[in-house]
């Protein structure tokens, strides 16, 4: 039971981080209907920017700046480079962001090479902010949860309270007539569009120092957001909030329990090999829950898919 | 894309081809390893150390055969299994007759299988395959082959010497392991259940693999390991997996050591830093620290001149100066066959280390002395440019220099 506590925990924290990488990714296709492919590659440049910084002027500041720092870099690649492609559909633009993943990641490891770099978390923070079933909670982790959950009612509240929020809203489903309303929709696209890729820039900011700041970082998140936009529904940040808590749940909780195919076979009377490691299915008796963790997010995804196109709680048409 | 690749081989091979020609007296050692990609810290590392290695140890102590000088000629395998073949080809076409390998056992496993048939078909322009870091036993043992010497100490013979440790803390009665789920990861799993159950009355606790490179948050299985109740770990990880399962760890709570295989040098000490302090406990040949000064002013060198590099890989000292031997041994830089008998049940002294090593006649394994050393800043020699490094605390003499081998060897 403390060890479910401390899951939930664990899960929710993770989760928050998702949804941070995601709420910009569900905005950014809400407004332009496109899916930006290069978004964990500035959830990368986040963390070495604020890597970079912290070098020279300690966490906090990297903190405030790199995220800044994304911010504009995402709106001037929309200024220059999306909003050139946009004239041509959606297909050139997709591959427009996909090219940039690339590019990014490729920059990134030519200008801080390619081994870990040395990225952590403050030494103010550096301590046990309490402890749960003999294991504890970094307050670096603490740290992490309040960050999130102080993005997610931020957002909120500009979305839903102010008056910008109430342009993003209309430009989103009526660009034209919000246009014709003599609102400046291009200089809204570049707004969000640089918001979302400073938020995951910010993500990169305060994963870095936990989850390690190496080159292959935006690989490993990229896919996983994807999941947690379409799960969620495309373009519904309400949607993309609770599919990153239920993936970050899912994945920490099947990384933790270790139910293994043998529990099955076993219970569906086989016997256990004597010398499992020289037995021809040595592979499916040492399966466990663990070992397909990573893989039930994208089960989810398909499941989805297949039985509710739109999304948990999207309202259109992918 | 493979077209591509095969000009692109091609253009690469005629260019070092004709930029090579003019030293056409070096014997040519071919380097292929990862150069470019997600790995190419480690491979970069490794290149550095056999070039040092070479130019130091070999060329300025007036080479080999009367004067010959030897030379490393480097080519990017991408971490990749064709691409290795593509570039032992490369090699081979070029008339290098040394090949040196070790980052991955599944690609060791590979080029083994074409230098065996590569020799079989082509007897007179055969090849000898350096396996400087593949510790998979199977190469030693149902894989042999009379081509293949490993010159690192393989998974089990390190499993040996770390239970000898476990098996005198008293402190340790549950452990648990972990590791990448590939080859390497299983192999080290299997040995430490081995030999724990051999040593010691320690009760497992936890025996489970993760897939490799995929693990984005190590929290709940630092959770997991702590609610097990074990006092230590063992682990083969590498890269990320091994700095995020580490640093979990600690961040959960955990205080007990962790016995590993890699976690040292290509950022991973610079990353552990403080945090390591107590915890990593690798296992490994070649003893850096405490040091001796022959050494000191090797490594001074070696950092003079790649800064960004480390004597990670000790055992390189031991593979180039001992093909060296083998080759004055032989009496000629081309007769293949001579030269290998000449490696095969070799006794080498290597000065630098202050260590012998003996090359295996039944299987073409090192035996060396192999150490446990912790990670700590009470170091002569560091990694990463970190003050932090290994500093050896245990040693076995040639280590496990009569384990068994199943290796049936055909020689020719």
């Amino acid at each position: 039971m403390d060890l479910f506590i401390i899951n939930v925990i664990d899960g929710l924290i993770y989760g928050l981080l998702l949804f941070m990488l995601s709420s910009g990714l569900t905005l950014i296709f809400s407004m332009m209907g496109v899916l930006n492919l290069s978004h964990a590659a500035f959830y990368m440049l986040g963390a070495y920017l604020a890597y970079q910084i912290s070098v020279y002027t300690g966490f906090w500041v990297g903190l405030i700046v790199a995220p800044i720092l994304v911010t504009i870099l995402g709106a001037a690649v929309e200024r220059y480079g999306l909003r050139r492609v946009h004239q041509y559909g959606h297909v050139p633009e997709l591959i427009f962001t996909f090219g940039l993943f690339f590019v990014i990641e490729e920059l990134v490891q030519y200008i801080w090479g390619r081994s870990m770099v040395n990225y952590n978390s403050p030494e103010s923070l550096d301590f046990i902010a309490f402890n749960l079933a003999g294991g504890s909670i970094p307050a670096y982790k603490v740290f992490m949860l309040l960050v999130s959950v102080g993005i997610f009612l931020a957002l909120y509240y500009v979305l839903a309270r102010t008056r910008v929020g109430m342009i993003i809203q209309a430009a989103l489903s009526y660009p034209k007539t919000v246009e014709a309303l003599g609102h400046n929709v291009p200089l809204v696209f570049m707004g969000v569009f640089g918001v979302g890729t400073g938020l995951a820039g910010l993500a990169g900011v305060i994963a870095g120092p936990s989850l390690t700041t190496f080159p292959g970082m935006a690989f490993l998140l990229g896919s996983i957001v994807f999941v947690c936009v379409v799960v969620g529904g495309l373009g519904s940040l309400f949607g993309a909030f609770v599919a990153s808590l239920l993936i970050g749940w899912l994945q920490t909780f099947a990384a933790s329990y270790n139910i293994g195919a043998a529990d099955i076979l076993i219970a569906f009377g086989y016997e256990y090999p004597k010398d499992v490691y020289y037995h021809p299915w040595r592979d499916l008796w040492t399966l466990t829950l663990p070992q397909i963790g990573p893989i039930l997010p994208y089960i989810l995804l398909i499941l989805v898919l297949v039985f509710r196109p739109n999304g948990l709680f999207g309202k259109r048409e992918t | 894309m493979k077209l591509f690749n095969k000009i692109a081989s091609f253009v690469l091979a005629t260019g070092v081809f004709f930029s090579s020609s003019v030293f056409a007296d070096t014997i040519k050692i071919a380097f292929i390893d990862p150069l470019s990609g997600p790995f190419a810290t480690t491979g970069t590392i490794g290149l550095a150390e056999w070039k040092y290695a070479v130019e130091k140890l070999v060329n300025e102590k007036g080479g080999v055969l009367g004067g010959k000088k030897m030379e490393v000629v480097a080519l990017d395998n991408k971490m990749d299994g064709k691409e290795s073949l593509v570039q032992v080809q490369v090699a081979i076409d070029q008339g290098i007759r040394f090949i040196a390998q070790g980052n991955s056992s599944g690609i060791a496993n590979a080029i083994t299988d074409m230098v065996k048939k590569h020799n079989k078909r082509n007897p007179d322009k055969q090849v000898i395959f350096l396996n400087y870091s593949a510790v998979d036993p199977a190469l030693t043992n149902d894989k042999c082959q009379f081509w293949h010497f490993r010159f690192d100490a393989n998974a089990d013979i390190k499993m040996d010497v770390i239970t000898d440790v476990i098996a005198g803390e008293s402190g340790i009665k549950k452990m648990y392991l972990i590791g990448q789920d590939y080859s390497f990861g299983k192999a080290v799993a299997a040995a430490a259940e081995k030999y724990l159950a051999q040593k010691t009355s320690i009760e497992i606790v936890g025996n489970e693999l993760h897939p490799i490179g995929r693990v984005k948050d190590f929290t709940p299985y630092a959770r997991k390991i702590l609610a097990s109740g074990a006092d230590a770990v063992i682990t083969g990880n590498w890269g990320a997996d091994m700095v995020n399962l580490g640093r979990s760890l600690k961040e959960s709570g955990f205080d007990g050591p962790v016995y590993c295989y890699y976690c040292a040098t290509a950022g991973i000490t610079r990353t552990f830093g403080e945090t390591g302090k107590g915890m990593l406990n690798i296992v490994g040949e070649g003893k850096l620290n405490p040091m001796n000064p022959a050494l000191e002013a090797y490594n001074k060198g070696l950092k003079a001149k790649y800064p960004e590099a480390d004597m990670s890989q000790p055992r390189i000292t031991n593979a180039v100066q001992m093909v060296a031997k083998a080759i004055n041994e032989a009496g000629s830089a081309t007769d293949m066959k001579a030269i290998a008998y000449a490696l095969e049940g070799m006794e080498f002294e290597n000065e630098l280390l202050q260590t012998k090593v003996v090359m295996r006649t039944s299987d073409h394994q090192a035996i060396q002395d192999v150490h446990v050393g912790m990670h700590t800043d009470d170091v002569d020699i560091d990694f990463d440019n970190s003050g932090y490094g290994i500093k050896m605390y245990k040693t076995v003499k040639m280590a496990s220099m009569d384990s068994p081998t199943t290796c049936k060897m055909k020689r020719p």
